[in-house]
Formats: structure tokens, C-alpha cells, sequence
């Protein structure tokens, strides 16, 4: 029972990044209907800014809020930079694109820091949390901090002003500049919010798997398991989708024979599988209609 | 006469093809005007060019100002509103988040929400659906939600595309009459895209009957009406 409780717990916490991934990934969805491949190294890069910071003596708090924003100006810049003039392209220019940001991004991050694997630190240390041995510090901080974040894009999207008009002009552009909103600056925003989340994940995750340029790559495909899983219309359907992604690997993992660490992976690729043959809209999207 | 809507040698082009061949028109400010036409006369691509959302050339001005050029959301802001065909629904929202959607380019929350209830005496049904998703309407509700969001932006020049589309007969009037009452109380300046002739006839103070991308006949409303010649060969009632 209590490797259970362990399991679900510490599923939790790896869920919560899997589930700013998969928002991240959902966002920039919503508004350009392509997937952002780039997104995880976009993050590993916010990640060693982050790191750079504290190297230089900045206290761990200030680093991160300095790679926060500077991971938001860099997705808004990205965004009018490369894939503004793309927005026209055909489909395989813009993956080819992406495919471009995304090695880009890793080789850069390489040749600035290069490819050692360097140690991260956890704001909230690794002690077992509240003296218990299911989860630690670091963990139960890590879902704690994702916890506010999703809680504050909440209240932005629901309540604001701005929020609304993200949205109008993620699910329909040509409404969206009938009532007056300029479309192209909402999703240059998109992109700039999407790089941020995408910088609290990296930040929270590096003390767990190590900072390295390759370190994203097997938490972007997660992020992309709960996005498709919980549906790529529905953001809260991704953030779901990414809890539940990161219990399933943990319980896979400890109560499936022979899966172990080494197939967890191709487990998670197995549901995406799944939930597109049974559910091609994942468990919370809505199919899209089209009215002809 | 200066119009306050002038639009002259209007040409607008979809890729390579053209789809206006010089279009002449003006609306007084305060009138209401309707283009009739057969289907794929022009008569959408002709709001659409007015709002920026195909390639154009030739002269649009509204109130001395040129609109050619100019993107879509900046002629919004001059207080152009354009109730597109197919509504244009955020479907995916209440019928709330739509109204202030259609205020989102104002200042001043106090007066959205005063507006807001100005829509709601307007268009009752609406009142009892705002936290509704909007895409759960009927037909008629999400024709007088468009209208509604449109008259949030409280806009000088209303452009209706096609308000009967699709609508059973008694909601047509009791939306023709809401559009009436708007222009008399607000003196909203109306131009209405119509297939339904006759429901525009009377709606409007003058018609301009387009077809093949030009305009063919134009006069006071109820002249075309009359007209024998017109109805039949244009108009078709």
C-alpha cells in the first residue's frame, strides 16, 4: 500500500511538468493548429539561463523570475522572428521549421554551456517531505509551484480581459479581427506565455533528470502523450492529461513485470496509440466541426 | 453630398481572380441601404473589402478617412462593425464572454456592463442564456447574439451580412424590427446584404442591386420595390 501511495505521489509531481508541458504545447496548438517540436529544448534553453544566473551569484528566486521573462520575450521574439513570416507556409515548411528551431536551440545551448551533464539546484532541498518517506521536498515543491502557475493562467484566461481576447483569437481568427483584435500580436503572446510555462517546467524538473542540452526530449514526449491523451482542443484536458500520464508511468513501471525504467517510455507512446485509435479527439477534446 | 460611407471603383480580388469590377456606392450617415444581388454577385466581398479582409483597390471612405489599406482590426476601431455571414460565433464561449468580446477594443468597464444590459433588454433570450455556451443556441439566438455583439462595439456603421440566412420567417421580423428600432433610437448607419429582397426593401431607405461584380440598378428602396422590371429580372419575386 504505501509503494503504492509512493508511486501515485511521486506520478504527481513528474505530472505536473508533464502537465506544463502539455499545456505549452496545447497553446501553441490552439492558435497555429501545429505542434511546437521545439518546445522542450525552448525550455532546456530558459533552463541553463536560469543556471547561468545562479552561477553568477544571483539568488535562486531572481534567476528564476530573470529566465521567466527573459524566456517570454524570447518566445514573443520567436514567434515575429521566424514563424510570422511562415504563418502562410505550406505544412511541411513550418515543421521543417520547427525542426530547425529545435536543433538550433540544442546546438546552441551546447556550444554556450557545452554537453556535460550538470548538477541543478532544488530550491526546497531533498529531504522526505513533512518528514514522511513518500515523496520529497523537491518533489512536493515542484507540483506546489506548478500548482500556482496553472492556477494563475486560470484566472488570466477566465478573467481577464487580454485572456479572452488569447482566446477568441486562438479558436477564430477572422471573428476575433472582426471585433478588433489584432490576432497576430495575441499570438505572438501565446508564444511568449507557452516559453514561460515551458521555463517553470525546465527550472523545476533539472534537479530530477539533470541539466544538458538533450535533457527535455523525454519530458516533451510525455508533455505530448498528456496533450493528445487529454485532447489537443482542451487545455484543461492536457493539464489532466499530464497528471495522468505521470501516475500511469510510475504505476506501469512498478506493477507491470519487466517494464522497469527502460520501458516506460514506450508504454506512454502505447497510450498515445490507443487513446488515437479509440479516442482520435483525446478524453476531454471536442471533435472539430466545419461547417461547409 | 459627402457621404459618410463612400466607396468608389471598387475592385477586390480573391488570388488571381476578381471578384468586384468596379463598384460605386455611398450611404448617408444615419440611413439604412441594402445590396441585393443573386448568390456570388459580390455582395459579401463587398463587406468584406469595406472591413479589410480582401485584397482591394480602389476608393473606400468612410467619414474622410481612407479605409484601403488599412487592416481589419484598425477599421474596427473606427467604428465599423460587421456581423459576418455564418455569425461568426465564438462558439466556444458564453453568450457573456461574447458581448464583451464584441467590446473588447473599449475603455471603461462600468459602461461594457451597462451596455451589456442595454443588449439584454434588447434581445431577452439573451439574458436568460449568458452563461450558455453559445454554440448551444438556435439559429435565430446566435443571429441576434452576432447582432448583439456587433452593437457592443457601438459602432457608427453596422454591416450586416445576410441577417435572414437560414431563419424561420417570425424570428426574420422580429430581428428586421429590432434593426428598425435600432437605427431610429441609436442612428446607427445600416448596410444590409440581403438575399431575402423583399424583407430588405422594406427595412431600407435605398437599394443598390449588384450583379456580376457591378452595380446594376440602384434608387430609393421603395422604387425598386415597385418596379416591375427590377424585381423580375433581379430580384426574382
Amino acid at each position: 500500500m504505501e509503494l503504492l501511495t509512493n508511486q501515485v505521489l511521486a506520478g504527481i509531481a513528474t505530472g505536473a511538468i508533464y502537465a506544463c508541458m502539455a499545456l505549452a504545447v496545447v497553446m501553441i496548438y490552439e492558435a497555429i493548429d501545429h505542434l511546437n517540436f521545439a518546445q522542450g529544448e525552448m525550455a532546456m534553453f530558459s533552463t541553463f539561463i536560469a543556471w547561468q544566473f545562479i552561477e553568477w551569484g544571483v539568488p535562486y528566486w531572481g534567476a528564476f523570475a530573470a529566465s521567466v521573462l527573459i524566456s517570454f520575450i524570447g518566445g514573443v521574439i520567436i514567434e515575429r522572428a521566424l514563424f510570422r513570416p511562415l504563418a502562410t507556409a505550406s505544412i511541411l515548411v513550418q515543421i521543417a521549421g520547427f525542426i530547425a528551431l529545435f536543433y538550433i536551440i540544442n546546438s546552441s545551448a551546447g556550444l554556450i554551456w557545452d554537453f556535460s551533464i550538470k548538477s541543478f539546484p532544488s530550491p526546497f532541498g531533498s529531504a522526505p517531505f513533512l518528514g514522511s518517506q513518500l515523496i520529497s521536498d523537491h518533489q512536493a515543491g515542484m507540483f506546489f509551484v506548478t500548482l500556482i502557475l496553472l492556477g494563475l493562467l486560470y484566472f488570466f484566461f477566465r478573467f481577464t480581459r487580454i485572456g479572452l481576447a488569447m482566446r477568441a483569437a486562438a479558436t477564430l481568427p477572422e471573428s476575433a479581427r472582426l471585433v478588433g483584435i489584432n490576432v497576430g500580436w495575441m499570438i505572438a503572446l501565446g508564444w511568449g506565455l507557452a516559453s514561460a510555462i515551458g521555463a517553470v517546467a525546465g527550472i523545476m524538473i533539472a534537479p530530477v533528470v539533470f541539466l544538458e542540452p538533450n535533457m527535455m526530449a523525454g519530458v516533451l514526449l510525455y508533455g505530448f502523450v498528456g496533450a493528445v491523451l487529454g485532447g489537443l482542443s482542451s487545455p484543461a484536458g492536457a493539464v489532466a492529461g499530464g497528471f495522468m500520464v505521470g501516475v500511469l508511468e510510475n504505476l506501469a513501471g512498478t506493477y507491470i513485470p519487466g517494464v522497469g525504467n527502460e520501458l516506460k517510455l514506450p508504454i506512454a507512446l502505447a497510450m498515445i496509440v490507443a487513446v488515437l485509435v479509440f479516442r482520435p479527439t483525446g478524453l476531454f477534446g471536442r471533435p472539430q466541426v466545419q461547417r461547409v | 453630398m459627402s457621404d459618410f460611407l463612400s466607396v468608389a471603383n471598387l475592385r477586390s480580388y480573391y488570388g488571381q481572380i476578381q471578384a468586384l469590377h468596379g463598384i460605386d456606392f455611398g450611404l448617408a450617415e444615419g440611413s439604412v441601404t441594402t445590396l441585393l444581388g443573386a448568390n456570388g454577385a459580390g455582395k459579401t466581398t463587398t463587406l468584406r473589402a469595406i472591413c479589410g479582409m480582401v485584397r482591394s483597390t480602389g476608393k473606400i471612405e468612410f467619414d474622410g478617412r481612407s479605409l484601403i489599406g488599412l487592416s481589419t482590426e484598425a477599421i474596427v476601431k473606427l467604428g465599423i462593425a460587421h456581423v459576418p455571414q455564418g455569425r461568426g460565433t465564438f462558439t466556444r464561449m458564453n453568450v457573456e464572454e461574447n458581448l464583451q468580446l464584441g467590446a473588447i477594443t473599449r475603455p471603461g468597464k462600468a459602461a461594457i456592463a451597462s451596455d451589456i444590459e442595454r443588449m439584454y433588454a434588447l434581445f431577452p433570450v439573451l439574458k436568460e442564456r449568458r452563461l450558455q455556451q453559445a454554440g448551444l443556441l438556435s439559429g435565430g439566438e446566435q443571429q441576434m447574439l452576432a447582432v448583439a455583439r456587433a452593437l457592443m462595439l457601438r459602432p457608427r456603421l453596422l454591416l450586416l451580412d445576410e441577417p435572414s440566412f437560414g431563419l424561420a420567417p417570425l424570428v426574420v421580423r422580429e430581428l428586421f424590427k429590432t434593426l428598425t428600432k435600432i437605427n431610429r433610437d441609436e442612428k446607427t448607419t445600416i448596410l444590409v446584404v440581403e438575399q431575402n429582397a423583399q424583407l430588405a426593401l422594406e427595412l431600407a431607405n435605398t437599394a443598390y442591386v449588384i450583379e456580376t461584380g457591378q452595380i446594376v440598378k440602384s434608387g430609393p428602396a421603395d422604387e425598386i420595390a415597385n418596379n416591375e422590371d427590377i424585381r423580375k429580372s433581379y430580384l426574382g419575386y
